[in-house]
């Protein structure tokens, strides 16, 4: 099993004829993702490499049966882009577009959260990688075979880096997930968690945060209480100047101060084992799980 | 009755809350960012913070003329940029008034940078001791001159994006004039709180709620009360992501409404978020790039995230967290970063280019390292622009290379042919960071030094 993505995902990718559009959506048909169509509005009736092309999502879904959504259109089309998929029945929306401004992201989370059909991942994410299964997103896949790892990260690039290092001691993953690095991500660690724990085939969790915010103590108490698995958490950020995040009002409401350490007490305070560098985590998840994944 | 200086200037304590954003990290790169701040010695410096919303913090008199296009109550005052017009306007508003320095750090008050003028000398005076004073690193250009108030009471009230709830949290306490941290840590109950649905927007009865349980005087709950729903329509119509008013003052009246005793924003902080820029063309001019470091500047002009360290170490990475680690790898190495830089996603060869022409214009970098892992960004783009790089530039420093990711044969392929001098091509991260500690401190022990 994996969670998110998988052989019965259906995506159809919003942006599928920009520049980066084409590319990824082909690069993730070529890896076996079930590509079925596409939206850019003034565009229905073409196709990119096959896969066709819809005026809207609503024509997308009824025509296809698509049930996950890959936005990859400019900052100010994406909430639009993304309330579209929710109402055309959309329920996976994975949003890789960066800079969506605040106050639309606001809005995009809190219509998804009354409504309660769509689950968003992003935006400002990499995506969602099952290695062998699916792949919706930018995450290069050449690097990560189907195993027993389950990533949840803030941070694109980072995961990557987790995860060729835990590659490179043997492990596999179930599934790579980038919730994305924006202050209103769709999708939080908890969420992802959560997903992990219910997952039979993940056995060991790997957690990447980054400072700022307080997404990361709160995932700390969540695992204390309610992940069974062994978790191993790694923060970025511990030489990076120190910071008021969001100033003087921003930490009386989280009531944190957001930095690389505190992250990293928080987690360790809960029993979490947190690796200083990538390098570290792969070795604190081979202490953990054995090398039995490598044999 | 006589304006009390330190009460009419909003008290120091006001002041050391300083700004809550921060004028940097702005990737028009949320995710680009680092940890932020206390790089530069004057404070306010920068830092990265991936998450926080790349924000444009505005001066105080810009946050009030916001304001007042809103509706919200401030006192009357007049921008000055020379003593003469701060003269002008002083003697325009009448005496007692308040010569106020612009800049966008906390502090002003204790710095000198605020001062009451009760005749046309003392004002002619504080402008002249106040144009051109160094206040914890920047200079002041700017003066607002300010009818001087009496303050019967000061209150403190802000909108922030609260990031946990995912909602707009307004905060009341009829203890501003000071640190609301303080107060926060104090005694937490204060201040009152309370989320606001954005789907639902402000209404009345959020005004009322918090007027009364933050326990402001009876005469004034209304005025208050609306005050607070106007700071609300600042915070959704600029596309803000923090408002901020400390203090908020209880004055002699009359009031609009006809009260005896009238409220106004005596202070402004604001911050707008800088993604949603292109929809507030009036507001994208009100950046104030003469407090930019000039580094930062051209990173910025660039559409990099360039934050300056105290190291000799120079960095470019893509993506806001693999940049981080980069930086907590070489430090581990025993190596000092001289700057977090992040090309993000999607870096075409130019603008590697112009990385490399902004880090190398920090003197002090000895030694380069780039830590790419490519997922959007393409690897044999990343190779182009080093190789691009060295034909404009031709760096004198080593370079350490590390390149994974999308087309990362090609990029390794294309350096290969290259050949460029003193590049070195690293296979992993940790290598990586080890040989460019290795090579700045060869570089450092190889320095002339006469």
């Amino acid at each position: 099993m994996s969670i998110l993505v998988d052989g019965s995902t259906r995506l159809c990718v919003s942006g599928i004829t920009g520049r980066e559009g084409t590319f990824h959506s082909l690069r993730n048909r070529e890896y076996g993702t079930n590509v079925v169509g596409g939206v850019t509005p003034g565009k229905g009736g073409q196709d990119v490499d096959g896969i066709p092309v819809f005026n809207t999502f609503a024509e997308a879904v009824r025509e296809t049966g698509a049930n996950t959504a890959m936005i990859f259109v400019p900052p100010r089309f994406a909430a639009d882009s993304i309330l579209e998929a929710e109402d055309a029945g959309i329920e996976l929306i994975v949003a890789i577009t960066e800079g969506i401004p605040a106050h639309d992201e606001l809005r995009v989370f809190n219509t998804l959260r009354r409504n309660g059909r769509a689950r968003l991942i992003g935006p400002n994410c990499p995506g969602i990688l099952s290695p062998g299964k699916a792949n919706v997103g930018i995450i290069p896949a050449s690097f990560f075979s189907a195993g027993n790892v389950g990533v949840v990260s803030r941070s694109g690039t980072l995961t990557y880096q987790i995860g060729n290092v835990l590659a490179q001691q043997g492990f596999g993953n179930s599934t790579i997930v980038g919730i994305g690095g924006d202050p209103v991500p769709g999708t939080d660690f908890i969420d992802v968690l959560a997903m992990f724990e219910a997952d039979p085939e993940t056995e060991l969790i790997v957690m990447c945060g980054e400072i700022g915010g307080d997404a990361e103590e709160r995932a700390a108490d969540y695992i204390a209480e309610h992940v069974s698995k062994p978790v191993v958490g790694y923060i970025a950020g511990f030489t990076a100047p120190p910071g008021k995040t969001m100033g003087h009002a921003g930490a009386i409401v989280s009531g944190s101060q957001g930095t690389a350490r505190a992250k990293a007490e928080a987690l360790e305070r809960r029993g979490v084992r947190v690796g200083r560098t990538p390098t570290q985590v792969a070795e604190l998840a081979v202490s953990l799980l054995g090398n039995r994944s490598a044999v | 009755m006589e304006a009390a200086p330190g009460a009419a200037c909003g008290g120091p304590g006001g002041e050391a809350a300083g700004w809550p954003g921060g004028r940097w990290a702005r990737r028009e790169v949320a995710r680009r960012e680092v940890a932020r701040r206390e790089v530069r010695p004057a404070g306010g410096g920068p830092g990265v913070d991936p998450g926080k919303v790349p924000a444009m913090d505005l001066l105080e008199y810009q946050g009030k003329q916001l304001f007042a296009r809103h509706g919200v109550p401030v006192p009357e005052g007049r921008l000055a940029v020379s003593v003469e017009e701060a003269l002008a306007a002083a003697d325009d508003l009448g005496y007692p008034c308040v010569i106020k320095a612009q800049v966008q750090i906390g502090g002003r008050g204790k710095a000198g940078g605020i001062k009451l003028a009760r005749d046309r000398d003392e004002a002619r005076q504080h402008a002249e001791a106040i144009l051109g004073m160094d206040i914890r690193g920047l200079t002041v250009h700017e003066l607002w001159v300010e009818k001087a108030s009496e303050i019967d009471a000061e209150y403190y009230a802000s909108v922030v994006f609260d990031r946990s709830a995912k909602a707009p949290l307004l905060m009341l306490s009829t203890r501003g004039g000071m640190d609301i941290e303080e107060v926060a840590a104090e005694d937490p109950q204060a201040i009152a709180r309370l989320h606001v649905d954005p789907l639902l927007g402000f209404q009345d009865f959020h005004g009322r709620r918090l007027a009364f349980e933050a326990g402001v005087a009876g005469d004034v709950v209304r005025q208050v009360g609306e005050m607070l729903g106007r700071l609300y329509e600042v915070f959704v119509a600029e596309e803000a992501t923090l408002v901020e008013v400390n203090p908020l003052i209880v004055t002699s009246g009359p009031s609009e409404q006809g009260g005896v005793r009238a409220v106004r924003a005596l202070d402004a902080k604001v911050t707008l978020d800088d993604n949603a820029m292109f929809r507030h063309a009036d507001n994208a001019q009100l950046r104030d790039i003469s407090a930019e470091d000039p580094q930062e500047r051209m990173a910025k002009e660039r559409g990099l995230t360039y934050v300056k360290l105290d190291g000799d170490i120079g960095i470019l990475g893509n993506g806001a967290g693999l940049v981080m680690s980069t930086l907590d790898v070489v430090a581990e190495a025993g190596g000092a970063p001289a700057n977090f830089l992040d090309a993000g996603g999607g870096s075409k060869a130019e603008a590697i280019t112009n990385a490399v022409e902004v880090i190398l214009s920090n003197p002090r970098v000895k030694a380069v390292l780039f830590n790419i892992f490519g997922g959007i960004t393409r690897c044999d783009e990343v190779a182009r622009g080093l190789i691009e790089a060295f034909h404009q530039i031709n760096p004198q420093v080593p370079f350490v290379v590390r390149l994974d990711g999308t087309n990362d044969q090609e990029g390794r392929r294309l350096l290969a042919e290259a050949n460029l001098p003193n590049v070195h091509v690293e296979a992993t991260m940790d290598g990586a960071a080890r040989r460019v500690v290795e090579l700045a401190a060869a570089e450092v022990m190889e320095a002339p030094s006469g």
